[in-house]
């Protein structure tokens, strides 16, 4: 610390820990990295201070994490905000309708204490038209409005923002649930307004007026990211490409109508204007003979997104090949091990692969299997993110998987029927995805499936250091399973498992621990009422939350101890108990 | 006593094993504790149950598989999108498919209307209404046509447009198993091919289960 010369020298710089405020912010603006300010910030309570005064951007992993006011008023100087809140399996229809997740009382308390806020970002929240009316009157300088898998409000409160938000830069609407009112929601965009950059309605049902639309998109030269809905026509969308030439990322919406040459002829030449293209995606009930209209374009492409297209077969294959660039892919898997053949030899800057179901209860007619997850983590050295749904795997495959890429970071493979075992073997899978532990030293997401034993969780409590989130579903034999995770895995954030055999005992036992994550979600296995109390009891910065039947309404605190619990979710908390439960959402 | 409790035991086991259903054996609805499909439920199969062979699951993967809820993990979004995309897939795709779902006599999951083609016309009945309506569920992409569909079908015997308030309704629909549910919980293409009749419920015992969610 003090050198001897400097300490009591009159004309030396001022001793560290005596640093003005502005200079402590100078220096935090450098550490854009929330953890990193976090860890600033416990330093003393002069840096406290400047940290929490000069913090622009906020994420709430956990909208109940925190009272909204109590967050906005800690950090008076954001400018950028994320809350998300339902819990992950919210998105697999594992959480009934009006559970919370209201984005009102955040919206509310910004609206006070944020009059500068340029940013806003919700994902699986309840987000009112009044809520979308409020963020329009309320923040003058409002430019970025971010929706992810929302619902409870409809196009009326898109005009409002249209309306309203005289500088909007994007407006991001992803897999949101939009009640469709009018299409006139976009017609209320100014004839002057011309600051829009991203423009993205892909998940709208209805018609939007294109006139209007097209009027737009030709003077906003700053448009980078044009997502369209199903609405509009093909031919439509060529107009659009002359129009916005610019671009660098298409959403093309449905891209679908019978071949006629001239149509063919437009795509392709107003394709050949888009220089700066480099992502797509789109709906694609495309029919195949389109798809060299892309040619001219796929060089260039980084990210592709067909992940909703049932277009397949050879002219799929041909055309993602051309994609020597890719770095991100999210296909069907009506691609095939053949089609993954292909990209292992063409993509090989690859970094993230995902490939879907493309009927998920159906009869298994696809040719895929672990044959391509291999192909392609044997050929793509960049390869570090996988979400990979198949009828079938072996150990072998996923040691072979494990032994090629040890640099994934996240590794999800869902093997569709539960407790498959090796198809080969017809051994459980622990020995594959031990494998993948072992060799990922990096891994931060792992999802799990086909038949495991306990002693995968054994691996993956030894071996995920850095793991952070952990998905489980009908694996493990008995409480040992839940107990090798809870008192391993170091920097675990986010656990959700369902139909396991696990109980109360490693609940209990690592309950400590549960204030080290973010959340715990354990549905359909072997609880029971009293160990959810004693936890409750235990952990006071916990919130206990129990799920029952919708149709079944009677106080949790008339039922016994032995009651067994269908869901838990725990989460850490400052704010106390929500007050906004539903009737079968109940807080011990 | 214990022996004749046991034969009693068995014989409900028995009776489950041979029980005439229109699903494959070895399929059932209740499955907290599913086994993979390859492997043969042998331990339900008694020696009585001979005679039953023939229907016996072959090599190839049972079609009509039970659905587990939220499972496998894809975004109710994406469902609902991939509902619409697989019944078209089965439209397109070539004749060995459609060959082994007729083979399997499946009556549950596959969009019926891929299959058939052509229309599917269900009886529509509101409280309170004189007669009947007959819609085509093909006509429509999703639940928000349809709902349209049918307040305009039915506006007229509400008295004026203004006063219908959509809360003090409920459609709902009757199944397969016959049972009363209410319209939108599952993806459109599920819903079509499992509506027999619908049913606009009306006052009462409509109020608060109404949902503009759709």
């Amino acid at each position: 610390m003090g050198r001897g010369g400097a300490r009591d020298g009159a004309a030396a710089a001022p001793p560290w820990h005596s640093l003005p405020d502005e200079v402590l912010e100078h220096a935090f603006s450098f550490l854009p990295a929330a953890a990193d300010r976090g860890a600033a910030a416990a330093v003393c309570h002069g840096w406290l201070g400047a940290e929490r005064r000069s913090r622009r951007r906020l994420a709430v992993a956990n909208c109940y994490a925190a009272a909204p006011r109590d967050a906005v008023d800690r950090f008076p100087s954001v400018r950028a905000a994320e809350v998300k809140g339902k819990p992950h399996f919210a998105d697999f229809g594992l959480v009934p309708p009006a559970w919370g997740a209201e984005a009102a009382p955040w919206v509310a308390a910004a609206a006070d204490g944020w009059p500068l806020l340029e940013e806003l970002s919700f994902k699986r929240m309840v987000v009112t038209d009044e809520c979308l009316e409020m963020i329009a009157s309320s923040f003058r300088n409002f430019q970025v409005l971010r929706l992810v898998s929302c619902e409870g409000f409809s196009t009326a409160g898109l005009a409002a923002i249209t309306e309203g938000c005289r500088n909007l830069r994007e407006l991001d609407l992803q897999e949101n649930y939009i009640e469709d009112c009018s299409s006139h929601w976009l017609s209320y965009f100014p004839e002057s307004f011309t600051s829009l950059e991203t423009l993205n309605f892909s998940c709208l049902e209805g018609e939007v007026n294109f006139a209007v639309l097209e009027r737009l998109v030709s003077r906003c030269r700053n448009l980078k990211t044009l997502k369209l809905n199903n609405a509009i026509p093909l031919d439509k969308v060529a107009s659009l490409l002359r129009k916005a030439p610019q671009l660098v990322e298409l959403g093309t919406g449905k891209f679908s109508a019978e071949y006629h040459s001239d149509l063919f002829a437009k795509l392709e030449a107003a394709f050949a204007g888009c220089k700066s293209l480099r992502r797509l995606s789109g709906a694609w009930d495309a029919v195949p003979d389109y798809l060299p209209a892309f040619y001219c374009v796929c060089e260039g492409l980084t990210s592709l997104n067909l992940s909703y297209a049932t277009v397949r077969g050879p002219e799929l294959i041909k055309f993602i090949s051309r994609c020597k660039n890719l770095q991100q892919l999210w296909v069907m898997d009506l691609i095939e091990d053949h089609g993954l053949a292909v990209v292992a030899g063409s993509c090989s800057k690859l970094q993230e692969l995902r490939v879907f179901p493309s009927d998920p209860f159906g009869a298994g007619q696809v040719l895929l299997t672990e044959r391509g997850l291999v192909d392609v983590s044997a050929s793509c050295p960049m390869l570090e993110s996988v979400l990979y749904f198949c009828g079938q795997m072996t150990n072998e495959a996923l040691i072979t998987i494990a032994k090629n890429r040890p640099n994934f970071t996240c590794f999800r493979l869902c093997i569709l029927e539960p407790r498959t075992p090796d198809y080969v073997t017809r051994e459980s899978l622990d020995a594959g995805f031990s494998a993948i532990v072992e060799s990922c030293k990096g891994l931060r997401r792992l999802s799990v499936s086909g038949l495991l034993t306990d002693l995968v969780f054994k691996s993956i409590g030894a071996n995920g250091n850095c793991l952070e989130m952990l998905s489980i579903a009908f694996a493990g034999n008995s409480d040992l399973g839940l107990h090798y995770i809870l008192s391993g895995c170091k920097t675990l954030k986010k656990l959700e498992i369902r139909d396991c055999p696990f109980g109360n005992k490693p609940l209990l036992a690592n309950a400590a621990k549960l204030e080290t994550m973010r959340s715990l979600w354990m549905s359909s296995c072997s609880l029971t009422l009293g160990a959810c109390r004693q936890l409750a009891e235990k952990m006071p910065r916990l919130t206990v939350e129990i799920m029952n039947d919708p149709g079944r309404t009677c106080p949790v605190e008339s039922l016994p101890d032995d009651s067994p619990v269908e869901t838990l979710y725990v989460y850490r908390t400052i704010a106390g108990p929500r007050s906004d439960t539903p009737d079968y959402v109940q807080i011990v | 006593m214990a022996a004749a409790m046991s034969y009693v035991h068995a014989d409900v086991e028995n009776l489950k094993a041979t029980e005439l259903r229109l699903g494959l054996p070895g399929v059932e609805e209740s499955d907290k504790m599913p086994s993979p499909p390859s492997t043969p439920r042998a331990g339900t199969k008694r020696a009585l149950a001979g005679e039953h062979r023939e229907v016996e699951p072959k090599a190839a993967p049972p079609a009509a598989k039970a659905q587990v809820v939220g499972w496998p993990p894809v975004r109710s979004y994406r469902k609902s999108c991939f509902q619409q995309a697989s019944s078209k897939t089965k439209e397109a795709a070539p004749a060995p498919v459609v060959v082994k779902q007729e083979e399997a006599a499946v009556a549950a999951a596959p969009p019926a209307a891929a299959a058939a083609g052509g229309s599917l016309y269900v009886k529509v009945s509101m409280d309170g209404a004189p007669y009947l309506r007959k819609i085509d569920l093909k006509m429509y992409k999703g639940y928000r046509e349809l709902r349209e569909a049918l307040e305009a079908m039915f506006l007229g015997f509400s008295g004026d447009a203004g006063s219908v308030n959509p809360s003090d309704f409920a459609v709902t629909y009757e199944d397969k198993d016959g049972d009363l549910m209410l319209v939108g919980d599952v993806p459109f293409g599920m819903f079509m091919s499992t509506c027999k009749r619908m049913r606009i419920m009306k006052g009462s015992e409509a109020r608060g289960l109404g949902s503009s969610k759709e």
